[in-house]
C-alpha cells in the first residue's frame, strides 16, 4: 500500500494563484510523512483535497493515487482514506462503542462478531468496559485513542492526521503519538501528518515537507 | 455527488418558485387588476381609477390609515425600546437557556389567544376591574369605558406588545450568542461605564444589524395584523387591514374593487413604513454616535433601563394572567360581577366536544401536522442540497423564502383565491394547507438553518472518511445530532400553522373552521366560556409541541451531555 500525489495543487475560485506549488510525493506503507508550514498556508486544505472533502470554491488539479488506483475523482466515502482531527471529534450522539461500530468495516458480519471486534479495539486502546460511555465523559487521551481505533476499524488504505496531537499536554502527547505511529507501522498504512510541532515531525520519522 | 446536490437544490428551488413566488406574484397581479377595475367574475372589465375614488370615499378610510400607522409603528418602536432596555438591565443576570424557557409560553401562544386573554383582563367587566371592585373603585357594575376596542388603538398596541416583546427578547438573546458580550462588558466597565451604558453604546449597535430582519417582520406584521385588531382594536373605523377584510367579505361585491385598491395601499404602507424605519435607523445611529463621543459614563441612564425592565415584567405578568384568565373562563359556570373568581365551576363545556371545538381541534391538529411535516421535509431537502453541493447560504434565496413574511397577507391572499377559483380549486383543505405552507416554511427555515449550518463539517468529513455515504451521513450523523433544533423548528412551524387566521379564512372560503378562525369569530360578543375553551386549546396545542420539543431530545439523548444545548440551540 502506498499513497502517491502527483502535481497536486488547490486553487481558490476567483484566484489564479494556487495555495501551494504543485506537490508530488510518495508515502510508503507504514511510514508517516510530515507536512509543515505556517498557519493559513493551506495544510488542512491539502488534506481536504486528498481526502475528498474540499468545499465549494476550491479547484483541485493533479492526481491522488492510492495503491496504484487513481482516486482523485471519487467521493470521500469511496476513497477509504481515514482522517483524524485535533479534537478527536467523536460523534456526540453515539456511545463510545457505537462510534467504533460506525467505523467498523462492513466486511465484519454478524452482531456477535461485530461486537467482539469493537470490544477488541477498545481493549487495545486501553478502554476496556467503555462501550456504553458517553464520549463527552472521556479524557483527551482516551478520546484520541478511541478516535484512532474508530479510523483503523474502517480498514483505511491511508490515513490523514490533521494536528491530532495538538490539543494534548506534552506528556500525553508523546504517549498518544507513539500509540498512533505504532499502529500505523504495524498495519503498514501510509500516513500524512500535518503539524506545527517539530517534535511530532521528528517522532514521525518519515520525510518532512514544508509548504 | 456534487451534481446530485445541485439537482436537489434546483428541485427545491423550483418547488419554491412554483409554489411560493409564482402564486404570490399571481395573487398580487389579480389584486392589482381588481384595484384598477378589472375583475371579470363580477362583470368588471374596464381599466379605470374608479376603485381608488371609491376607496377614498369609503367612510373611515383616512382614520383607518392613521390608526394603522400609529398602532403599527408605535407598537414596534415600543417593543424594541422595551426589549432593549430589559436586556440592558437584565442580561448576564439570567442565563440564556433559562431566559429562553421563560419566554416559551409567550412564543407558543398564538396572537389571537393572547389577545382574547388580554381582552378578558382589561375589559370593563374584565378580571382586573373585578379584582379592584367595588372596594377600590366603587363600581357596582362594569363601568362604561372603552378599555377594549378603544378609538386610539391602545388596547391593540398592548395586545401586540404582549406577543412582540418576548419575540424580540428571544431574537436579541440568540444574537447575543454570536458576540463576545462578556469581554466587551468587562472592557467597557473598566473604562468607567455603567452596565446599561456599555449595553447601549457598545453591544446594542452590534446586536441591531443581526436582528434587523426580525424587526422588519414585526413591523410588517403589526401594520397588517387582522386577528388581534379584530379582537382588541378600534371597531368603527377599524385598522386598514381589518377594514379590507370586512370589505372583501361583504355581501356587496361592489366593495371588492376598492378593497383591492386598499390592499395595494396596505402594501405601500408597509414598504413606506420600512423605508421610514430605515431612515430612523440612520438618525438614531448618528445621534447615538454623538452621545458616545461625548464620553458620558451614562450611569444616569440606569433608571430608564429599570423602568423599561419593570414594564417588560408587567407585560409578561399580563400575558400570563391572560392565559390563566382564559383557563378560568373555560371552567366557569357562573361568574357574576364583581367576584374575583367564578362562583360556580363546571366542566360542561369541556365534556361536550360535539358542541364544535372537537371538530375544530382535530382539523387544526391535522392541518398543523401536515404543514409542519411538509415544511420540515422541504427545509431539510434545501439544507442537505446545500451541503451536498458544498455550498453555503445563498442570500437571494433567503430573500425569496422570507418574502411571504414581509408582503402583507391581505395584499395577495384575495387575489390568490381568485387565481385558485379560476383553475377550479378553492375552499378545500388542500388549498388551506398550501396557503399555510407559505408562512410555515419560512419560520421552519429560519429556525433550522442556523443550527444546521453550524454543525461541525469535520464530523461529516470523519463519517465520510469512515466510508459513510451521504445518505448514511444524513441519517446516522446529521439528523440525530440535530434532533433538538429539528424538533424546535417543527414546534415553531406547528405553532405558526395553528395561529394562522387570514390564509385559513380566505383559502378555506370560510368553510375550514380551525380553532383560530372560530376563536376570532366567537370573540366578538359571544359567550366567554365558549371562547375560553377555543382560546385555551389554541394556546395549548403549540405549547404542547414546544414542551415535546424540549422533553423528547432530553429523554432520547439523556446520556449525551455534548448534545444538551451546546450543539443544539
Amino acid at each position: 500500500m502506498s499513497l502517491d500525489l502527483f502535481a497536486l495543487t488547490v486553487t481558490p475560485s476567483g484566484s489564479h494563484r494556487p495555495l501551494f506549488s504543485p506537490l508530488t510525493l510518495t508515502v510508503p506503507p507504514g511510514e508517516v510523512v510530515t507536512v509543515m508550514g505556517p498557519s493559513g498556508v493551506g495544510k488542512s486544505t491539502l488534506l481536504d483535497a486528498i481526502g475528498g472533502h474540499l468545499a465549494h470554491g476550491f479547484a483541485c488539479t493533479g492526481r491522488v493515487v492510492l495503491n496504484g488506483r487513481d482516486v482523485t475523482h471519487l467521493p470521500a466515502e469511496a476513497r477509504r482514506i481515514g482522517i483524524l482531527f485535533q479534537d478527536a471529534l467523536m460523534f456526540p450522539h453515539l456511545s463510545v462503542g457505537d462510534n467504533l461500530a460506525f467505523g467498523l468495516s462492513r466486511a465484519v458480519h454478524g452482531r456477535a462478531a461485530r461486537r467482539a471486534a469493537v470490544e477488541a479495539a477498545l481493549d487495545q486502546a486501553g478502554l476496556t468496559g467503555f462501550h456504553d460511555r458517553d464520549p463527552a465523559t472521556l479524557s483527551g487521551g482516551q478520546r484520541a485513542r478511541a478516535a484512532l481505533m474508530r479510523a483503523l476499524l474502517a480498514e483505511p488504505r491511508a490515513l490523514l492526521l490533521d494536528e491530532p496531537f495538538s490539543a494534548l499536554d506534552s506528556q500525553l502527547r508523546g504517549e498518544i503519538r507513539g500509540f498512533a505511529f505504532d499502529h500505523i507501522s504495524e498495519r503498514g498504512i501510509p500516513a500524512l501528518l500535518v503539524t506545527h510541532d517539530a517534535y511530532d515531525a521528528e517522532a514521525a520519522g518519515g520525510a518532512v515537507i514544508t509548504l | 455527488m456534487r451534481s446530485r446536490g445541485r439537482a436537489l437544490r434546483a428541485g427545491v428551488l423550483a418547488l419554491l418558485l412554483g409554489g411560493i413566488i409564482l402564486p404570490i406574484g399571481f395573487g398580487l397581479w389579480e389584486t392589482l387588476r381588481a384595484a384598477f377595475g378589472i375583475l371579470p367574475a363580477i362583470g368588471a372589465h374596464h381599466l379605470s381609477l374608479e376603485p381608488w375614488r371609491a376607496l377614498v370615499a369609503l367612510p373611515g378610510f383616512a382614520t383607518s390609515l392613521r390608526l394603522t400607522l400609529i398602532t403599527g409603528i408605535g407598537s414596534t418602536v415600543l417593543a424594541l425600546v422595551l426589549a432593549t432596555g430589559f436586556c440592558a438591565a437584565v442580561h448576564g443576570r439570567i442565563g440564556a437557556s433559562a431566559g429562553a424557557r421563560l419566554l416559551t409560553p409567550y412564543l407558543a401562544a398564538p396572537h389571537a389567544a393572547l389577545a382574547i386573554g388580554v381582552a378578558f383582563l382589561i375589559a370593563p367587566s374584565g378580571w382586573i376591574a373585578r379584582l379592584v371592585s367595588p372596594w377600590l373603585t366603587g363600581w357596582d357594575q362594569p363601568p362604561q369605558i372603552a378599555s377594549v376596542h378603544d378609538g386610539w388603538g391602545l388596547a391593540l398596541m398592548l395586545g401586540l406588545l404582549v406577543k412582540e416583546v418576548p419575540f424580540l427578547l428571544l431574537v436579541i438573546l440568540s444574537a447575543l450568542g454570536q458576540l463576545p458580550v462578556r469581554q466587551e462588558m468587562a472592557a467597557g466597565r473598566v473604562l468607567g461605564y455603567g452596565r446599561g451604558a456599555v449595553w447601549l453604546k457598545l453591544i446594542m449597535p452590534q446586536v441591531y444589524p443581526l436582528i434587523r430582519l426580525p424587526v422588519f417582520i414585526v413591523l410588517a406584521f403589526a401594520l397588517s395584523v387582522v386577528d388581534v385588531a379584530i379582537i382588541l382594536g378600534p371597531s368603527n373605523p377599524p385598522t386598514l387591514a381589518v377594514a379590507i377584510t370586512r370589505w372583501y367579505s361583504s355581501p356587496d361585491t361592489r366593495l371588492i374593487l376598492p378593497a383591492s385598491a386598499a390592499a395595494l395601499t396596505q402594501g405601500a404602507l408597509v414598504i413606506g413604513a420600512i423605508a421610514l424605519w430605515a431612515g430612523g435607523e440612520r438618525v438614531v445611529a448618528a445621534l447615538g454616535l454623538r452621545w458616545l463621543r461625548r464620553g458620558a459614563r451614562g450611569r444616569s441612564a440606569e433608571p430608564g433601563l429599570w423602568t423599561a425592565s419593570a414594564l417588560v415584567a408587567a407585560l409578561m405578568g399580563l400575558g400570563l394572567a391572560a392565559l390563566v384568565g382564559l383557563a378560568l373562563w373555560s371552567l366557569a359556570w357562573r361568574w357574576p360581577w364583581p367576584l374575583g373568581l367564578p362562583e360556580r365551576w363546571s366542566l360542561a363545556g369541556w365534556l361536550n366536544p360535539a358542541s364544535g371545538w372537537g371538530g375544530a381541534l382535530v382539523l387544526t391538529l391535522g392541518l398543523g401536522l401536515a404543514t409542519t411535516a411538509l415544511a420540515l421535509a422541504l427545509a431539510m431537502a434545501w439544507l442537505e442540497g446545500e451541503d451536498r453541493a458544498r455550498r453555503g447560504r445563498a442570500r437571494w434565496a433567503a430573500v425569496l423564502i422570507y418574502l411571504p413574511l414581509l408582503v402583507p397577507q391581505i395584499g395577495f391572499l384575495y387575489g390568490l383565491n381568485v387565481a385558485w377559483l379560476r383553475v377550479g380549486l378553492s375552499g378545500g383543505i388542500p388549498a388551506v394547507i398550501w396557503a399555510q405552507e407559505l408562512f410555515v416554511f419560512p419560520y421552519v427555515m429560519i429556525a433550522l438553518s442556523d443550527p444546521w449550518r453550524a454543525l461541525d463539517a469535520r464530523l461529516l468529513h470523519t463519517a465520510a472518511a469512515l466510508g459513510a455515504s451521504p445518505l448514511r451521513q444524513l441519517l446516522a450523523v446529521k439528523l440525530p445530532i440535530l434532533l433538538r433544533p429539528i424538533l424546535t423548528a417543527a414546534a415553531i412551524g406547528f405553532g405558526v400553522s395553528v395561529a394562522l387566521y387570514l390564509p385559513t379564512l380566505f383559502l378555506g372560503a370560510g368553510r375550514v373552521a380551525t380553532l383560530t378562525t372560530e376563536a376570532v369569530t366567537l370573540s366578538s360578543g359571544s359567550d366567554r366560556r365558549v371562547v375560553g375553551i377555543y382560546a385555551v386549546l389554541q394556546a395549548a396545542l403549540p405549547l404542547a409541541a414546544y414542551l415535546a420539543a424540549i422533553a423528547l431530545p432530553a429523554m432520547v439523548q439523556r446520556n449525551r451531555c455534548n448534545l444538551n444545548g451546546a450543539l443544539g440551540a
